[in-house]
C-alpha cells in the first residue's frame, strides 16, 4: 500500500478554516464587547437606549419581512424553474445567463431598479407618454406615491429576489447531478403526476438538504444587507442593519453602545429566523408525507405555475436589463425632462468630469479584486488537492458558509476596531483581506463540485505511467480544469467588486471603490453620475466573465472537449 | 517464495470489512497472460487496483506482490512500473496524441528529436502514422484505444494490467485490438494480468484462467 507522505498542502484545510473563522469570531466579539463585557452600568444603558428608540420595532419587522419574503419568493421561483423547464431548450439559454446576472453587483442591481421603478423612472415615463399619445389626460409631473424606499420594503424584496435567484439557480445546478432527477421525473410522469407535484414528491426531498446552507446564506443576507437596503429600503426609520452602519460612524459612546446592542439583536434575530425556517422545513416534510399517501396527481398545478412563473421571471429580468440600460443612457444624457422616454440631447460631459474619479475607483476595485481572488483560488485548490491526496473530505463545504451566515454588519464593525488597534486600518491589504473572507466561500462553492467531479482514474493511469503527484497536478488536473477554475475566479472577482461594507468600513472610508462610490452617490441623487459609476461597476465583472469564457476557447482551440463549460 | 522473473502475487488477499473479496496466489511469467474471470461487481477492479497500488484505504490488503524479484507491495503507484489499461481510454483531452505519448515516456536523456521519432515509430506500430498532432477527441473509438495502449507501453512498464480493456469496442475492433495487445506485450516480454467476463478474451489470451478466489477455471466447457 502506498504511504501518504506529509506535504505542506496537508495544512491547507487548517489555514482555510482559521482564515475564515477567526476573523468572524474576533469581529463578532469586538463588535459586541461594549455590551457583553460587564464593566459598568453603561452596558444596560445601551440596551435601554436601544429599546427606547422608536424605530426599533419597524426595523426588526423590516428585517424579518424582507428576509423571509425574498427568500421564499426566490426559492419558489428557482424550484419552479427547475421543476418545469429542466431539460427544456429555454432552460439551457437561461443557464447561460446565470453567470452574468450573478456578476452584477448588488448595489448596481439596486440602482438599476430605482431607474425603472422610481416615480420619475422609465415605467411612469412610459405610462405618461402612452397616455399622452392616446389623448388621455394625466399629470405631467412625477406622481408623489412611493415606489422605491417604501416603508413595507417591497422594492427591497424585489431587488433581493432578482439578485438571489441566480445564486440559488447556481446552487441547484451544482446539487442536481446527485438527485437522479431525470429518472425520477420520468417515473413520476409515467405514473401520471404533474411536473410540479412530481418534483415536489420525488426530487425535492433529495435536492433540499443540499440547498439548505445556500438558502440560509440567502436568508441571512436578505435580512441584513446594507447596500441594497440603503438604495431600495425605507429611510425613516431604515432597516436595522442600515441603522447600525449609521450609528457606528458616530463618535458618541451612546451610539457606539446602541450599535453594539443592535448588533446583538440583529444576530439573535437571524439565528431565530433560521430556527423558524427549520420549523417550516419540518412542516413541509409533514405535508409532503401526507401528500404521498393521497395519490393526488396535481396536473392542474403546472399550467398556472408556469404562467405566473414566466410572468414574474420575465418582469424581474426585464426590469434588471432595462435598468442596466437606463444606467447607461443616464450617464450620457443631456437634457432629459419628465415624462420623455429618451433624453433630448446626449453629452459625454459627465464621463469627462467623472473620469479621474472613475479611474481611481476602478484601479482600487481591480487591485482589491486581484489581491483577494488570486490567493483565494490558490488556497481552495490546495485544500481540494489535500482532500484528494488524503482521500478524505473535510467539512470545508460547511465551514465556508460561516462568513455567509454571520451577518456582515454584526462582525465587520468589530473587525474594524481590531484593525484600528493593530494600526492597519484603511490599508489596501487590510481591505483586501476583508474581501478575501467573502471571496473564498464563493470560490470554494463554485470550484469544489468541478474539482471533485474530475475522473480520478486519470490520476491513476498517469501515476501508473510513473508520473509524480506534482506532475499530475500541474500537467493533467489543472489544465483539464482550466474552465471551472477560470469561472470560479470570475465569481471571486465579481464577489469582491460587489463588496460594500468591507470596503467602506475596513477601508475607513479612505479606499474608494466603484461600489462605495455608487452607493455614496445615491443620497446625492445625481442620476447621470450614478449611471456612470453603476455602468462601470456592472461592466467590469461582465468583462471578467467574458474573459473566463474566452480564454479556454483560445487556449484549447484545437481541443474539442475542453473549449467551453458543459 | 524466491522468483526473479515476472509478476508474483503471494497470497494477495483483500477484505471489505469482514468479507473476503479476493484471494490470489499466482506467478505470471514474462510474456504470459493470466486471465481473472468473475461476474460484474465481484471485485475484479479492486484486485487490479491493489496490484497497481491504487487500492482505496477503505479496503484491507494482506499478502505480497513481487515484480522481477522486487517486493513492490508498499511502493507508491508511480514507482511500481506496473502499467494499467482500462475500458475507457482516458487520453488526456488537453494534450495532442503526441503529447499524451510524450507524457508517458520516461526521460532517459534523449533529445527532443529522438523522443519525437520514437513517438512516430510507435504510432506506426499501431497503424496510426500522421496522427501525432491530432486532438484525441477527433479520433475514432478504435484509434483512441490504440493510442491508450501505446501510451501505456511507452511508459516502459515491467508488467501490464488489463481491466476489461476491450468491452467498450464492437466485435470487429475488439478482435483486432486484442491481437494487437497480445502481439505487443509478447514482443516486450511483459507479464500480463487481464480481468474480463468475456470467454473470447480469455481464449485469445491463451494463458491460465482463474477466479478471484484463485480456483482454476476451465473455460472450454462453459
Amino acid at each position: 500500500m502506498s504511504k501518504t507522505r506529509r506535504s505542506p498542502i496537508a495544512a491547507a484545510p487548517i489555514v482555510l478554516i482559521s482564515l475564515l473563522v477567526l476573523p468572524v469570531a474576533a469581529g463578532l466579539w469586538a463588535t459586541m464587547s461594549p455590551v457583553l463585557r460587564p464593566i459598568s452600568g453603561q452596558d444596560q444603558g445601551a440596551f435601554m437606549s436601544l429599546w427606547s428608540w422608536n424605530g426599533l420595532w419597524p426595523a426588526i419587522r423590516l428585517s424579518l419581512v424582507t428576509g423571509l419574503a425574498a427568500t421564499l419568493i426566490g426559492l419558489a421561483m428557482t424550484t419552479a424553474l427547475f421543476a418545469l423547464f429542466q431539460g427544456h431548450r429555454i432552460f439551457r439559454v437561461f443557464l447561460r445567463l446565470v453567470a452574468p446576472f450573478l456578476a452584477v453587483p448588488h448595489a448596481t442591481a439596486a440602482l438599476a431598479l430605482t431607474f425603472i421603478l422610481a416615480p420619475s423612472g422609465w415605467i411612469m415615463r412610459g405610462v405618461v407618454t402612452l397616455f399622452n399619445a392616446l389623448g388621455i389626460p394625466i399629470s405631467q409631473t412625477p406622481p408623489d406615491f412611493i415606489t422605491i424606499n417604501d416603508p413595507g420594503g417591497l422594492a427591497l424584496i424585489f431587488g433581493l429576489v432578482i439578485k438571489e435567484v441566480p445564486f440559488l439557480v447556481l446552487m441547484c445546478v451544482a446539487a442536481w447531478p446527485q438527485c437522479d432527477a431525470p429518472r425520477r421525473r420520468l417515473v413520476a410522469s409515467a405514473l401520471g403526476y404533474g411536473r410540479i407535484t412530481g418534483f415536489w414528491l420525488t426530487i425535492w426531498p433529495v435536492l433540499y438538504p443540499q440547498l439548505r446552507l445556500p438558502i440560509f446564506a440567502v436568508l441571512a443576507y436578505s435580512m441584513t444587507t446594507v447596500d441594497m437596503a440603503m438604495i431600495l429600503g425605507p429611510s425613516l426609520p431604515p432597516s436595522l442593519a442600515v441603522q447600525i452602519s449609521k450609528w457606528i460612524t458616530l463618535p458618541e459612546p451612546l451610539y457606539q453602545g446602541m450599535a453594539a446592542a443592535a448588533a446583538v439583536v440583529q444576530l439573535t434575530l437571524v439565528a431565530a429566523t433560521l430556527l423558524v425556517w427549520r420549523f417550516l422545513e419540518l412542516m413541509g416534510r409533514a405535508i409532503s408525507r401526507a401528500q404521498f399517501q393521497s395519490g393526488i396527481r396535481g396536473l392542474s398545478l403546472d399550467g398556472p405555475i408556469k404562467f405566473f412563473g414566466l410572468v414574474f421571471g420575465l418582469v424581474g429580468f426585464g426590469v434588471l436589463i432595462f435598468g442596466l440600460l437606463a444606467l447607461g443612457i443616464w450617464s450620457i444624457a443631456g437634457f432629459w425632462p419628465y415624462p420623455d422616454v429618451l433624453p433630448q440631447t446626449y453629452t459625454p460631459r459627465v464621463w469627462a468630469e467623472a473620469q479621474s474619479g472613475v479611474i481611481k475607483a476602478t484601479q482600487n476595485t481591480v487591485i482589491l479584486a486581484l489581491l483577494s481572488t488570486v490567493p483565494a483560488v490558490f488556497l481552495v485548490l490546495a485544500v481540494l488537492q489535500s482532500e484528494f491526496l488524503g482521500k478524505r473530505t473535510y467539512r470545508i463545504q460547511r465551514i465556508i458558509y460561516v462568513p455567509l451566515l454571520v451577518p456582515q454588519i454584526t462582525f465587520l464593525p468589530g473587525l474594524y476596531q481590531l484593525t484600528l488597534t493593530a494600526g492597519i486600518s484603511g490599508q489596501t491589504l487590510t481591505v483586501a483581506f476583508a474581501h478575501f473572507i467573502f471571496v473564498l466561500p464563493y470560490v470554494a462553492l463554485t470550484m469544489g463540485p468541478a474539482f471533485r467531479a474530475w475522473d480520478i482514474r486519470y490520476a491513476m493511469v498517469a501515476s501508473a505511467m510513473g508520473a509524480s503527484r506534482k506532475k499530475i497536478f500541474w500537467q493533467v488536473r489543472l489544465p483539464m480544469l482550466l474552465c471551472p477554475i477560470l469561472i470560479s475566479s470570475a465569481v471571486g472577482i465579481a464577489t469582491s467588486v460587489a463588496q460594500f461594507l468591507p470596503s467602506q468600513l475596513i477601508g475607513a472610508g479612505r479606499i474608494e471603490t466603484l461600489t462605495t462610490e455608487a452607493v455614496a452617490l445615491t443620497s446625492g441623487g445625481n442620476r447621470r453620475l450614478i449611471g456612470t459609476y453603476g455602468l462601470v461597476q456592472s461592466l467590469f465583472p461582465a468583462i471578467v466573465f467574458g474573459l473566463a469564457l474566452w480564454v479556454p476557447t483560445l487556449t484549447y482551440r484545437n481541443r474539442r472537449t475542453l473549449r467551453a463549460p458543459k | 517464495m524466491k522468483i526473479t522473473d515476472g509478476l508474483v502475487l503471494d497470497h494477495l488477499t483483500i477484505f471489505k470489512g469482514a468479507k473476503r473479496l479476493v484471494a490470489l496466489s499466482a506467478h505470471v511469467k514474462k510474456g504470459e497472460v493470466l486471465t481473472l474471470m468473475a461476474p460484474s461487481g465481484a471485485g475484479k477492479s479492486t484486485a487490479l487496483a491493489a496490484i497497481v497500488g491504487a487500492l482505496d484505504p477503505f479496503f484491507r490488503q494482506h499478502g505480497k506482490i513481487f515484480l522481477d524479484g522486487q517486493d513492490i507491495t508498499d511502493l507508491p503507484i508511480h514507482e511500481r512500473h506496473v502499467g494499467i489499461l482500462l475500458q475507457d481510454d482516458l487520453l488526456f483531452p488537453h494534450m495532442s496524441v503526441a503529447a499524451n505519448l510524450a507524457f508517458a515516456m520516461p526521460n532517459s536523456g534523449q533529445s527532443k528529436g529522438e523522443r519525437h521519432r520514437l513517438i512516430e515509430q510507435t504510432l506506426e506500430e499501431v497503424d496510426m502514422p500522421l496522427h501525432a498532432n491530432a486532438d484525441p477527441a477527433t479520433l475514432s473509438g478504435g484509434e483512441r484505444a490504440r493510442v491508450a495502449l501505446v501510451r501505456c507501453l511507452l511508459a516502459e512498464p515491467k508488467a501490464l494490467l488489463l481491466d476489461e480493456p476491450f468491452s467498450a469496442l464492437d466485435q470487429d475492433l475488439r478482435a483486432t485490438l486484442r491481437l494487437k495487445v497480445f502481439e505487443l506485450t509478447k514482443a516486450r516480454a511483459l507479464p500480463v494480468i487481464m480481468v474480463t467476463h468475456e470467454h473470447a478474451d480469455a481464449l485469445a489470451a491463451g494463458g491460465e484462467v482463474i477466479s478471484l478466489m484463485g480456483q482454476a477455471l476451465d473455460i472450454s466447457k462453459t
